[in-house]
């Protein structure tokens, strides 16, 4: 008999890798990703394969050059890739694509040390970033099917006050938009499968998604114009996938409520009040930064502990 | 949502739920070291040369918070010589050859009991310990009640941790002795309120417990969720009594008592007998074992002995680890020349593929471990603490983040799915606050 392993407990360990939480994502991302091809056709899936090309490479290459352990295996990087590419429209050139993916994976991700240590969430920064550096980012790009006029989005008609698609075109994607944001029911898939698989808590989407429909309602006073608000834009798609990143938003459930609240209340004002249509990343993003601070307001006095 | 504290769903694996002890007698050499309990080692009594028999005291205890040690089998005591326990002390410990015949010691007669005081001494004389695993003894557990504070007795029959049925097999073959044991706890310490907490996961026990307690006034069996830790101290108390333990205070603190099952059972034996701690049912399993069984066998059996009587190893070239305890609290065993403690419920012996530990890899703040933590804690604030460079620094955020309740469960480490040494961290830190307290207190001097 050889010599025995000595370790401290304790001496199991559930099943669940990190690789499989990423796994899971990706699995849930699934649905949205062939409908962003069926929708806008064969340029979105190049573009996808791009992105997520880009972040993996991206990745292996700096931890290369830096002599770090390599973190490609966990897919997180692919994971980021596939987050970008479906906030994006497929205007977006294979070179920005490329540059958009980059931003996100060694500025966002690398610099601050990997996985685990980004305070910004990688994808919402890079599509931020794109739509500040060039125009066609924010442009209104029409579905494959789609006869609208230049395809606009919906938030956009919302803002100038135009037609708006029928709500069964809002619900299967049939408008204009970025490529994984505007099939309701694809999203919807991915975050039924989230949730099952216990990636993530059902009520930090929920929460998100009925704090701009209540508000939207507030400021319409329609509740049929607020249902649109909810419906369009990266909102829910920037719930379900973004705003439940683990690395960027607080650790317990309940900070991870307040995180919801606050997105929710500043995707309305940036839509409403702020010269962008569009609020989703930007809300995402000033959360992130505010994560450490919630999770601070959030901390509990342990069981049997004295408040100090 | 119950309501009530852990909420680790862990693989339950009670395979020998369903074996009664089988005795054993053991042949090769008996190794008693002076410290199996919390407190101050037993003093020997004997020395290299003397005949011993079952049930003759070999050591005294040692203080107030000791307990004695006594002969679990017959034969020859060989010498006396250092131990080396795993947390790094070494003690005395008396080896004994067995000759096999397990001649009961003369002296063995029923303790005389005619007031508080002498019960306590009765438990005291017994040797017995917390045989759940924590090893304090019984009899200062017990003498809380001398001021009358106690109200509730919890025998703790949760067996939380997997495989061990050890408990289990005692609900189940000794429920009389159970029951004698909570009429005399009754009887003699005027502790009105009893609660035999048990997973649902032990039907049988439950059924048992509240078949032999059916006409006993004050006595309840809950019934509590297969949710690991249910059978921690301050989860149990919780959860049977909604009592909060305070930080740093105890049980008795808030008119609780928590006794393993076992011990009771022990008690109740010593009682009616005179027979102290000599032998106890331990629960061989984990997938490199030959034939898991329950096994009662005297305190100080070799863990190669055990494991020989169970069939040995499937394959002697595959043994990864051996614990003592469950696979979530278990300590690794560095030899099988290790003896059986009075505190060993389990002796675990894996594969070399279930013993594989993932390697670590970066948080991903997913937050399963605060989740997870019956208690309410957040592990990744004590790992990032140990991070920072200044020592007041880490112990101050330590204290703030209130380390020094963690029990060491393991929950944290079990759901981390970045195979993270959480309850290690833990442990660090635990000791940090700890040595940094004793050395502000010396300079205070």
């Amino acid at each position: 008999m050889g010599n025995l392993t000595v370790s401290t407990s304790p001496h199991i360990r559930s099943a669940v890798t990190t690789q499989m939480v990423m796994r899971d994502v990706l699995i849930a991302l699934a649905p949205a990703t062939v409908a962003a091809v069926v929708l806008f056709g064969l340029r979105a899936l190049l573009l996808i394969a791009v992105s997520v090309a880009t972040c993996v490479l991206g990745e292996f290459l700096f931890h290369l050059i830096c002599k770090k352990q390599q973190t490609i295996g966990d897919l997180s990087a692919a994971v980021t890739g596939v987050i970008l590419a479906l906030n994006l429209n497929t205007q977006v050139t294979v070179w920005q694509m490329i540059v958009g993916a980059l931003f996100a994976i060694i500025v966002v991700k690398c610099f601050f040390g990997g996985i685990g240590c980004n305070f910004a969430n990688p994808a919402a920064t890079a599509r931020v970033f794109l739509a500040i550096s060039f125009a066609q980012v924010g442009a209104q790009v029409p579905t494959v099917y789609t006869d609208l006029v230049a395809g606009a989005t919906p938030l956009g008609n919302l803002a100038t006050g135009s037609e708006l698609p029928s709500l069964v075109d809002m619900l299967i994607g049939n408008r204009g938009g970025s490529m994984g944001e505007t099939c309701v029911i694809a999203i919807l898939l991915g975050f039924v499968y989230l949730v099952v698989r216990r990636v993530i808590k059902w009520q930090v989407p929920t929460v998100f998604v009925a704090t701009v429909f209540v508000l939207s309602w507030i400021f319409t006073k329609d509740i049929h114009m607020a249902l649109y608000y909810v419906l369009s834009g990266g909102l829910l798609f920037g719930a379900v996938f973004m705003a439940t990143d683990y690395v960027t938003t607080p650790i317990r459930t309940s900070g991870r409520m307040i995180f919801a609240l606050g997105c929710g209340i500043l995707t309305v004002l940036i839509r409403f009040f702020g010269s962008y249509p569009e609020g989703v990343s930007f809300a995402i993003l000033i959360m992130n930064i505010l994560s450490p601070y919630i999770d601070k307001l959030t901390a509990k006095v342990p069981f049997g502990g004295k408040r100090k | 949502m119950s309501g009530l504290l852990g909420n680790l769903r862990i693989p339950h694996r009670k395979n020998t739920a369903s074996m009664p002890a089988v005795k054993l007698n053991p042949t090769g050499d008996i190794l008693l070291p002076m410290s199996q309990h919390i407190g101050a080692p037993a003093t020997p009594v004997v020395k290299a040369g003397d005949s011993v028999k079952v049930g003759q005291k070999i050591a005294e205890a040692n203080g107030p918070v000791s307990s004695p040690i006594y002969a679990s089998v017959s034969g020859k005591v060989l010498k006396i010589e250092p131990y080396l326990r795993p947390n790094g002390q070494t003690v005395d410990a008396i080896r004994i050859a067995p000759d096999g015949e397990m001649t009961p010691a003369e002296e063995i007669v029923p303790p005389e009991i005619v007031d508080m005081e002498s019960f306590l001494l009765a438990i005291r004389e017994s040797g017995i310990v917390g045989l759940g695993g924590a090893g304090f003894p019984a009899s200062v557990k017990l003498a809380a009640q001398k001021n009358g504070k106690i109200d509730t007795v919890i025998l703790n029959g949760s067996e939380c941790e997997p495989y061990i049925t050890s408990d289990t097999r005692a609900m189940i073959d000794g429920a009389e002795w159970i029951y004698k044991g909570v009429l005399l706890l009754k009887q003699h310490l005027g502790i009105e309120k009893y609660i035999i907490g048990v997973e649902d996961n032990k039907p049988e026990c439950i059924r048992k417990m509240k078949e032999v307690f059916a006409s006993a006034e004050g006595v309840e069996v809950v019934t509590l969720p297969s949710k690991y830790p249910q059978g921690a101290e301050k989860v149990i108390i919780y959860n049977t009594t909604k009592r909060v333990v305070p930080e740093g205070k105890l049980p008795a603190d808030v008119g609780v008592l928590v006794v393993n099952v076992s011990s009771v059972l022990t008690l109740a034996q010593y009682i009616e007998t005179g027979m102290p701690l000599v032998s106890r049912v331990v629960t061989v399993d984990g997938d490199a074992i030959k034939n898991p069984q329950n096994v009662e066998v005297p305190i100080g059996t070799s863990a190669q002995e055990l494991i020989a009587f169970c069939g040995g190893f499937v394959n002697e070239e595959d043994v990864g680890k051996v614990l003592y305890g469950g696979p979530m609290m278990g300590a690794c065993l560095a030899t099988l020349a290790e003896p059986v403690l009075k505190t060993t419920g389990a002796i675990l012996a894996f594969t070399k593929k279930t013993s594989k530990m993932q390697e670590p890899t970066a948080c991903i703040h997913c937050g399963r471990c605060v989740s997870a933590c019956p208690l309410d804690l957040d592990p990744t604030t004590f790992s990032a603490a140990l991070a920072y460079g200044d020592k007041e620094q880490r112990v101050q955020i330590l204290q703030d983040a209130h380390i020094g309740l963690c029990m060491e469960c393991g929950c944290c480490s079990y759901v981390c799915p970045a195979k993270r040494p959480l309850v290690q961290n833990n442990r660090l830190g635990k000791a940090e606050v700890r040595d940094y307290l004793a050395h502000q207190a010396t300079l205070k001097k």
